[in-house]
């Protein structure tokens, strides 16, 4: 070989190597000790204390303990509590904690540290501020111990502390729980089997979760079940690709770049299922779409009005013509005011929704009920895949009864501004609007911020229910969970006279991954159950 | 010369006021809350007013703007309202993939739209010159995102060459970096190549049909060097000015392109604040986009010397 054949070979060799990974594949999994996974929606908050959004919470879920945990059936069982014990007037509640348990920054969890975490979260959380409402102090005995003397009995305390689906109560060190409850924190140090490694953090992009070594799960002798359990890290590390796009998130799966999407698109769902190296799961605590009214302008001030509506609106043809005939595993109808999966569900009232439709009675209950052919105006958020054709099938309802309807398009940002104003629809009010109450919050009548009646202090509609709000106390004071479930068939009865929101049926939250991932929690993307193989 | 540079650049700073007073005042007039997207959509109005307080959303106009001008003269661009970071360091974390990017399509559009350019109104009226017209026109008309699906789809998921999303940063190699920018490259240079070759075709049409090419061709000279050397060359200046203005088409085609491939960039940012209402943060990286704006024109004016020897300033 002559020098000039010899550096013609050399350079091939060269330009060979160096082309040679364009021409392969990518590699298909970063190993089973790393899961890629695509979430619902960006991580932008860091305080799961302070934010309610789902993707917040499963990062609190991450990084964060609580003291109680909820098992799949909802059972309560201690967490980050070793056991508690209740004085016998029932005003004393004694929590001892864990040995052993540690923050990421190496400091022991105390009892101190609870008390603060309490403090401020009772202020952001119905159920929170319900218990705060009944302590008369909340102290830290030792290091190991904290205790509650009450005003009255509150047996709910432990399943308060495990509350799930709000604003979380999260222990965290004494220091960072000081801050205001209007403001997040700025350190991002829990006590969960997960460090958030804020130093990778890219928000809009990728989120990084990695094993902390000091955690301690529990020794329970049954298997980890939605938050309670021993939480057992089984990745070394979780790294969150922020795909915003659904085709794309959908491609990526499919080329095995990502092993799991939280939330596949509708319309992606056929691809999915036909795929032969992919698994659809859908979440077991559906969502619930929810047609909110303006209880302060006419005519949805008008609770004739409002429970004419019930006559005309068809939870099946909404869910069908939103979701999908052929995705039809993936939604319900005949929902009422609580999560089907929740103990406190009830079927009473519910041919409300599942009786045939009558859109001509309904239309003249309306018209005897006073109706002036006012304007409603309807807010469309064109933005979120599911909220725009649904609202368009409701305004379409509305029209079929003879209301005057006023379709106003717009993105979610400001439908969330536009919503806050009571005035008239003239004026930049506004009438009906339809959003998702995801199924944790329809648990109980105390987190369900669809059903308050406080009017002002309502969520927004501001309905005034007496009666609802008179039985949310009861439910709150009650001895046992058969007196609760007495009291949430009557608040259901009840919610079909004040008709606070109309209930438009039920859809899962679809997960899409890879099938060598298994045993992944059916509730939430919570990743203490699930392992990859192969 | 550095005397009209420094000019330029002085020119430059009432441009940049006026753009931060338009874009803050554009926010301050557009719908929508920063503090009702943040508490969630089971808040109540008090907690919502709670957050506004807190975030001093509710102090009047020229007191907000009067404090971010002064930040912003301190060097400092405010924190995001959400994430809480510095939106600096947010911009910074952005800068590489936007800049690879474009820099990328820039390679990619000039180095395929120029030749086909040439070519086209080389063969000027044969079915060359037709095929690149109908290229030229289809890639224009087509949106970047259309384009980015399809290549997603063939060469990421059927044919498994190149990743479907995501970006590599260079720390890991240039190589995978580059890699990873192919598609995104190729589908935000589609309508830049339409735009190139079609400006090339034209102004080399006026030039082939002058007198110098055709005295040059009956001295015998050769076609390549006829076409690249003397004729290319005198097309210059409408093909940067056009380069140069294209810029803007792809600082905008990268917000669309980013999002298509989940590229961790500017234009995602971009989208992504604004949706959310991250005042802070789209005021900084307007301001950013309006300044490289500023600054690629100025490169533009100063290339127009090189390649016009005839240009002075």
């Amino acid at each position: 070989m002559n020098r000039r054949n010899f550096l013609k070979l050399s350079a091939q060799s060269a330009i060979f190597t160096q082309l040679a990974p364009f021409f392969t594949a990518p590699a298909h999994a970063a190993g089973k000790k790393e899961l890629r996974y695509i979430p619902e929606a960006d991580l932008n908050i860091l305080d799961p204390v302070w934010s309610t959004s789902t993707i917040v919470q499963v990062y609190g879920h991450l990084v964060f303990d609580t003291l109680y945990g909820f098992d799949k059936d909802y059972n309560v069982h201690p967490q980050m509590a070793e056991g508690h014990t209740v004085s016998d007037d029932k005003l004393q509640w004694t929590i001892k904690l864990r040995d052993g348990l540690q923050f990421h920054d190496g400091q022991p969890v105390l009892a101190k540290d609870c008390v603060a975490s309490i403090n401020r979260w009772g202020k952001r959380d119905f159920m929170g501020a319900a218990l705060l409402g009944v302590v008369d102090t909340m102290t830290a005995v030792d290091d190991r111990t904290l205790q509650f003397k009450l005003k009255k009995p509150f047996p709910l305390l432990p399943m308060t502390l495990a509350t799930s689906g709000s604003n979380m109560p999260a222990i965290m060190p004494e220091r960072i729980a000081m801050t205001s409850p209007t403001e997040q924190i700025r350190e991002s140090i829990g006590s969960g089997p997960y460090r958030f490694a804020k130093e990778q953090w890219v928000s809009g992009s990728k989120a990084v979760f990695e094993k902390f070594a000091g955690y301690k799960p529990r020794n329970d002798a049954f298997a980890p079940t939605y938050t309670a359990g021993p939480k057992i890290a089984h990745f070394e590390k979780i790294v969150w690709n922020i795909i915003p796009d659904a085709s794309t998130a959908a491609a990526a799966l499919q080329a095995g770049e990502i092993d799991m999407i939280e939330m596949v698109g509708a319309d992606f769902l056929p691809v999915l299922k036909a795929d032969p190296n992919i698994r659809l799961l859908p979440r077991t605590t559906p969502n619930f779409a929810v047609m909110r009214f303006n209880h302060l302008q006419p005519p949805f001030n008008n609770p004739t009005i409002r429970r004419a509506l019930l006559k005309a609106f068809d939870q099946r043809a909404i869910m069908s013509g939103t979701f999908g005939e052929e995705n039809k595993e993936f939604w319900q109808s005949g929902v009422g005011f609580f999560s089907p999966d929740s103990p406190m569900t009830t079927t009473i009232g519910l041919e409300a929704f599942t009786s045939p439709r009558d859109v001509k009675k309904a239309a003249e209950e309306i018209k005897a009920a006073g109706y002036n052919g006012e304007r409603v105006v309807v807010l469309d958020p064109v933005d979120y895949p599911w909220t725009h054709p649904c609202t368009l099938l409701a305004a379409d309802t509305l029209k079929k009864v003879g209301l005057n309807v006023d379709i106003q398009a717009m993105d979610w940002g400001t439908l969330m501004q536009r919503r806050l104003s009571k005035e008239p629809a003239d004026k930049g009010g506004w009438n009906v609007f339809l959003t998702a109450l995801s199924g944790m919050s329809n648990f109980n009548p105390v987190g369900h911020i669809g059903l308050r009646g406080n009017g002002n202090d309502a969520w927004v509609g501001w309905p005034t229910a007496p009666r609802l709000e008179e039985l949310r106390q009861q439910w709150l004071d009650a001895p046992d969970v058969a007196t609760q479930k007495k009291i949430c068939e009557e608040i259901q009865k009840q919610a079909l006279i004040d008709v606070p929101y109309i209930p438009l049926g039920g859809f899962a939250t679809v997960s899409g991954y890879r099938n060598n991932l298994t045993d992944i929690q059916l509730q939430r993307p919570l990743f203490f159950t699930m392992t990859a193989k192969g | 010369m550095l005397s009209h540079i420094a000019r330029r650049l002085l020119a430059a700073l009432p441009v940049m006021a006026f753009v931060a007073l338009f874009v803050f005042g554009l926010l301050y007039l557009a719908p929508g809350d920063p503090a009702a997207i943040m508490a969630g959509d089971q808040a109540t109005a008090a907690d919502i007013a709670r957050i506004r307080i807190a975030l001093k959303l509710d102090d009047p106009f020229p007191i907000r703007f009067g404090n971010w001008v002064w930040s912003l003269l301190h060097g400092d661009l405010g924190l995001s309202l959400f994430t809480n970071q510095p939106v600096a360091a947010m911009i910074v974390q952005r800068l590489e993939p936007t800049y690879l990017l474009m820099l990328m399509t820039l390679v990619v559009s000039v180095t395929l739209a120029l030749p086909i350019g040439v070519i086209a109104a080389w063969k000027h009226n044969t079915a060359s010159d037709r095929a690149v017209m109908v290229f030229a026109v289809l890639s224009f008309s087509v949106p970047s995102f259309v384009v980015g699906y399809l290549l997603a789809f063939v060469f990421g998921l059927q044919l498994r060459w190149l990743p479907v999303q995501g970006y590599v940063p260079m720390s890991n190699g240039l190589w995978p970096a580059v890699r990873s920018l192919i598609l995104p490259a190729v589908a935000l240079g589609s309508v830049y190549i339409g735009l190139l070759a079609r400006i090339t075709r034209a102004t080399m049409l006026e030039v082939l049909a002058q007198d110098y090419v055709r005295t040059a061709r009956a001295k015998g000279a050769e076609e390549r060097k006829i076409l690249f050397k003397h004729a290319l060359k005198n097309c210059s200046v409408p093909i940067i000015t056009t380069i140069g203005s294209g810029v803007a088409l792809l600082i905008g085609g990268a917000i669309v392109t980013e999002t298509v491939f989940a590229i961790p960039g500017l234009g995602r940012l971009t989208v992504d604040a604004i949706l959310r209402r991250d005042y802070p943060v789209i005021q900084g990286v307007i301001l950013l986009f309006s300044f490289m704006y500023v600054l690629v024109n100025l490169l533009v004016d100063m290339l127009y010397t090189v390649f016009d020897p005839r240009i002075r300033y």
